[in-house]
């Protein structure tokens, strides 16, 4: 039965890019505890040689011509964004 | 008035388009304050689009003139998408979605957008980060979810028909808690561009309406292959076509005769079941036994595993999914944040609501390293095994009937302290979403509150056509 501390939800949530606070670590703790033990039944299903059931889609990709069709206008892309400039998304200096 | 009548009075002149619209209106305007089913009403919109198919004159469309709802996680161009969530609270998409295309060639007039749990993600409408829904035969329940507003907007008679969408059973669980009917396509039947995007491999857009006749015209009006979905089927499913009409004008219930009805054996141990949602059920399926067909006692063995592995790939899917909302492209943003990463987690910890995040880390962490194979990896087996339990089925009968969910609409409050019991509630509509194949809730009577209760027809996939004709010959046994 998987265990969840505190320090395990503040590793899923560093992954998750979410900034918990100390007291919704505290509590996600226990929840996701409790429905990983609930999910851990499946450990007793036999699944020798099956395949993984991904999509219900046919299973063949589906291509296109690889010809420019009509695409989203910068300004349409650019129309919600937060912060902008010169045309371009603007976020914290990465670098 | 259903959909098909109100098509044919309008198609017939006895009504303007702009008189159907005002009408809808005035229910919305009037009575909406106590039920709370739309987020957004687009009167202008609505009414212009009214009054240039009044002016233009061409109402062939079969849904020419009809007001539909639909639910604010599937976008139109220029208004608000926000999922019932702050992180989309002002997001307005800068395109349609192809149901939303589809719906305006048919005729059909977007009148609003409907309330949902966040990011479809919740069994109630509850977890709606904007607002209350309450369920139109007892607002002291909840209308189901996550399409909640959709499923009540018909209920209500604000609108004959509306769009929900359905990964667990988000159409056909409220369709059972406000008495409607609501339905789940097989995958691929309706694209699902333009669908802020759940659990990819399970989501399907469907119809909500109080008639057979009426769900497949909205169905029929939404099907079909789209170059920009590429898990759409590639051909339209032939049984849609014309299916409405054909439904409306049958008196006698054709689809009953012979129909070989399977019971799956656990469904009806489980424990959970309420006795009179049982007792509804039994007495629909013996109703169609006596127009001819028969019943049979089928296993799905796998069943107790459905809601884990749901739980496991939804959650995975959605954790993917997700991930572009960063407060960087669209949607909220974090103010003053001092890095990248503290924008995106500062933006991510202010939009979502608790559901939401508790997704996102259940789906991170199933696909986290060395937790991929075990729990990931395992479900995607076990899902297999589980469309095979069908398949299997399938060779036997014609149709699965069922409960659609243990019980009827419970009240407020009830199951959101414990996220493990809400999740449970979805035992019976899950697994046709891991199959991939349609399912419909159509009203069967009442529990023992007096609260609407659904029965549940599986069939395999692109049976669409020959469950909503069983529906039609549920409806006229039933009076």
């Amino acid at each position: 039965m998987s265990k969840i501390t505190a320090e395990d939800v503040r590793k899923i949530a560093l992954l998750s890019r979410l900034q918990l606070g100390e007291a919704e670590v505290e509590k996600f703790a226990g929840q996701l505890e409790s429905i990983l033990g609930y999910v851990d039944t499946l450990a007793e299903v036999n699944v020798d040689n099956i395949e993984p059931f991904i999509s219900a889609a046919a299973g063949e990709n589906v291509f296109r011509d690889d010809v420019p069709g009509q695409t989203l206008l910068r300004e349409e892309a650019l129309q919600n964004a937060p912060r902008q400039g010169d045309g371009f998304f603007q976020v914290p200096a990465v670098v | 008035m259903t959909a098909t009548d109100l098509a044919a009075a309008i198609r017939g002149r006895k009504l303007s388009a702009r008189e159907a619209v005002t009408q809808a209106l005035g229910r919305i305007e009037g009575q909406d304050g106590q039920i709370g089913a739309f987020l957004t009403v687009d009167r202008e919109g609505a009414l212009a689009a009214a009054d240039a198919l009044d002016r233009g004159g061409d109402f062939s469309g079969p849904l020419a003139g009809v007001p539909v709802a639909v639910k604010d996680n599937i976008c139109v161009a220029g208004q608000t998408c926000t999922c019932a969530s702050k992180m989309l609270q002002h997001y307005r998409p800068p395109y349609s979605a192809h149901v939303v295309d589809k719906l305006r060639s048919a005729g059909a007039v977007v009148i609003g957008k409907t309330n949902l749990d966040e990011f479809a993600m919740g069994s109630s409408t509850e977890n709606s980060a904007l607002k209350k829904t309450v369920n139109p035969r007892d607002t002291n329940r909840v209308p189901g979810g996550s399409s909640g507003g959709s499923a009540a907007a018909v209920a209500a008679g604000f609108v004959s028909l509306s769009l929900g969408s359905d990964t667990g059973g988000s159409i056909r669980q409220p369709a059972s808690y406000c008495g409607v009917v609501g339905m789940k396509p097989t995958y691929g039947v309706v694209s699902r561009y333009g669908l802020v995007a759940f659990g990819s491999s399970l989501d399907q857009i469907g119809p909500f309406a109080a008639t057979a006749a009426d769900a497949a015209l909205l169905l029929e009006a939404i099907a079909g292959p789209d170059k920009r979905d590429s898990t759409c089927l590639p051909q339209m499913l032939s049984g849609l076509t014309g299916l409405g009409q054909k439904l409306a004008a049958q008196t006698v219930p054709e689809a009953a005769k012979g129909l070989r009805i399977g019971l799956p054996k656990e469904y009806f141990a489980t424990d959970g079941l309420d006795d009179s949602v049982r007792r509804a059920v039994m007495a629909a399926v013996e109703t169609l036994c006596s127009a001819g067909a028969q019943i049979k006692e089928v296993s799905l063995p796998l069943s107790k595993y459905a809601v884990p592995v749901y739980y496991i790939i939804a959650t995975a899917e959605a954790s993917s999914n997700l991930a572009r909302f960063d407060g960087a492209h669209y949607g909220h943003s974090a103010g003053e944040a001092k890095d990248i990463v503290a924008l995106f987690s500062q933006s991510r910890e202010q939009g979502f609501g608790e559901e939401v995040k508790r997704r996102i880390m259940l789906g991170t962490y199933v696909l986290s390293a060395g937790y991929y194979d075990a729990y990931y990896l395992k479900a995607l087996k076990v899902r297999r095994r589980i469309a095979d339990d069908f398949a299997r089925a399938f060779e036997e009968v014609d149709v699965i009937a069922s409960p659609v969910a243990p019980t009827a609409a419970f009240r407020f409050g009830e199951k959101s302290g414990d996220p493990l019991a809400m999740y449970l509630s979805d035992i019976y509509t899950i697994s046709a979403n891991l199959a991939g194949i349609p399912g419909i809730s159509v009203p069967c009577g009442q529990d023992g509150a007096g609260m609407p209760v659904g029965l549940q027809l599986m069939g395999p996939r692109a049976s669409d056509g020959q469950l909503l004709e069983v529906a039609r010959a549920w409806e006229l046994l039933n009076g």
